[in-house]
């Protein structure tokens, strides 16, 4: 019952932008991001009075390790009706990715004893250049755009971080990194740029996890 | 002498102030007073500035007097653009020439470059970039497709041979207005900059506002959308000069127009569902495009109908070449997949053009191997 999707069809791409946002909020880290490098296989099912399902084969690669790329297979839910309903995603990952543990300790280390809270805006900057010490700050990002990808997608958007427009630095009294960024989500089929304010928290150990997040009104390009 | 850089907009919504020094203690005390809370974003602006004029001025030192020194590895303003492809038909005389096909909303020229061996009017590929304002990569390789051209052969024969029967038309800068707006106000720019009564939104899409399914689904009428289609076809200059270009030529026999980003090469339709005629012989020729594409540094592109491909899109440009008869239309969306979108760092600026030339080869051999 579930039809085979060619991978170049929308469908199959949006679908698969929404699995990366959700793997990239799950696994993602100031020293690991997560890209699409192929979408092998695609299909689509109809369940009645529940949703549209598709059933992917991915290839995924680490943006900082690009000759090893790691396959996943993964399943997307779009609830019907329910506008407000993100969509159910289950996603296995085949293998190992690399281990990031040393680069978070020594990216955690730096930010907790930074003595003024760290603030930067547009990254990246016009010509797509990220200095190396916001580097981790705009993987980051991808972290809080992948919840924010996973959260707001349909079948008929395609979101992906445009740009972080401004992030700046909350220090806190446990142990938790705070970021609260102003991202810049592109949406594909619109063209709109849409602002969005998310606030991030993170540990080396327990990984990531927004805590707020807030569209905002207007255009992000207007 | 406050200078609101985000304005305030209501309740609950932030402000961003430049303050001029001596207005700082007054400011901070009032917010303080006012139990506004606030945080400094950047604590020297003209340092910022300062520095950017240093940057600005060591590169404009270093202006380029041949295409043999224009650094193709970077983003490069109109004007340097401009500039550029006067020292090439100047270096080139006998192969190429600049065309001014009409003006933009704002009065810039929209030039056109040809490369012809000779003949009168022979059959001819057109390329466009930078349609899109902000789709900055699309422009840096229209810039250095134009250099490849002319450029001896000796390992490129296959664009001699092209050059013995066809001519090539490329369009580096076809929305300069945006381009410009990209460059001084908002990187994000997308349309034109045309005014519209009734509207305080400005630009349309200009690859919404062909003459193909105009209007109809997969374009938006609100001015203020990205994909705002306009008040009516061919109502924006940057197309409309494109259109008569087309007419009055008469012989185009393939036409390309790119953009970016996403990584895909598509053919008509993006208004109907309804298959084109040419539909098999254009799939093949794209699968074969891509595998050319792909050899060089195994950038990975998928291909197919607009429509099934990314959305549906009315008014569209390469719709429109296509119902003139021009078969060998498509539309290119070079790197990357999402990773820096529009934002592409430059460094990638030659890899790109060069993997997305052996593409171009592809349709234009094809073009000229099956004449029709």
């Amino acid at each position: 019952r579930a039809m085979e999707l060619p991978p170049s069809h929308f469908l199959a791409a949006r679908a698969a932008a929404v699995a990366l946002g959700y793997l990239c909020y799950l696994r993602g880290g100031p020293g690991r991001g997560l890209e699409l490098r192929e979408l092998r296989r695609a299909r689509r099912q109809d369940i009645d009075d529940v949703g549209h399902k598709y059933y992917l084969e991915l290839e995924l690669e680490d943006v900082l390790d690009k000759d090893r790329t790691v396959t996943c297979t993964a399943e997307v839910l779009y609830p019907l009706g329910n506008k407000s309903s993100a969509p159910d995603v289950q996603v296995t990952v085949q293998g190992e990715l690399r281990s990031t543990e040393e680069a978070d300790q020594e990216f955690y280390n730096r930010m907790r004893s930074l003595e003024k809270e760290l603030v930067a805006e547009n990254i990246p900057d016009s010509h797509g250049n990220v200095p190396p010490e916001l580097e981790p700050i705009h993987l980051l990002a991808r972290v809080a755009s992948g919840y924010l990808i996973w959260q707001n997608s349909t079948e008929n958007t395609k979101f992906h971080l445009a740009r972080v427009k401004r992030v700046k630095q909350v220090k806190r009294n446990d142990e938790d990194l705070q970021f609260d960024y102003v991202v810049l989500l592109h949406e594909m089929v619109s063209q709109e740029l849409i602002p969005w304010e998310v606030t991030v928290l993170w540990h080396p150990r327990r990984g990531a996890r927004v805590s707020r997040d807030r569209r905002q009104t207007g255009h992000g390009a207007g | 002498q406050l200078d609101f850089w985000l304005a305030p907009r209501g309740l609950g919504f932030p402000v961003d102030i430049r303050v001029p020094f001596p207005s700082l203690q007054p400011v901070k005390a009032h917010l303080e007073a006012s139990g506004v809370s606030y945080s400094i974003m950047i604590e020297d602006v003209q340092a910022l500035v300062d520095e950017e004029r240093t940057q600005m001025l060591r590169s404009s030192r270093q202006r380029p007097l041949t295409t043999n020194t224009f650094n193709y590895e970077a983003y490069h303003t109109l004007d340097e653009i401009y500039d550029f492809m006067d020292l090439l038909v100047a270096e080139n005389p006998n192969l190429v020439s600049k065309l001014e096909i009409g003006r933009s909303t704002e009065d810039r020229p929209l030039y056109v470059l040809k490369f012809s061996t000779g003949g009168t009017k022979r059959p001819a590929v057109w390329i466009d970039t930078g349609i899109h304002s902000r789709e900055w990569v699309t422009q840096a390789s229209g810039v250095w497709f134009a250099k490849k051209v002319p450029t001896p052969p000796g390992k490129d024969s296959c664009v001699a041979s092209i050059l013995d029967t066809m001519d090539i038309f490329l369009e580096i800068v076809t929305n300069p207005d945006g381009f410009a707006f990209t460059q001084t106000q908002n990187r994000m720019w997308r349309k034109t900059r045309s005014k519209h009564a009734g509207s305080i939104c400005i630009g349309v899409d200009p690859n919404r506002n062909w003459d193909a399914g105009f209007g109809e689904a997969g374009a938006s009428s609100n001015p203020c959308s990205e994909t705002y289609h306009g008040p009516y076809a061919n109502s924006e200059p940057e197309v409309k000069s494109i259109v008569d270009f087309v007419k009055s030529h008469g012989n185009i026999k393939a036409f390309v127009s790119i953009h970016s980003y996403s990584q895909l090469l598509l053919y008509p339709y993006g208004y109907t569902e309804t298959p084109a005629p040419d539909q098999k012989e254009l799939h093949e020729v794209s699968a074969k495009a891509v595998a050319a594409l792909s050899s060089l540094y195994g950038t990975s592109f998928q291909y197919g109908s607009i429509i099934t491909t990314i959305y549906r899109a009315s008014g569209s440009t390469v719709d429109w070449t296509y119902n003139q008869g021009i078969k060998y239309s498509f539309t290119f969306e070079l790197r990357d997949t999402g990773r820096y979108g529009f934002l592409l760092p430059a460094k990638q600026i030659v890899p790109t053009a060069e993997e997305t030339w052996l593409a171009l080869k592809v349709i234009m051999e094809h073009a000229r191997d099956n004449m029709y």
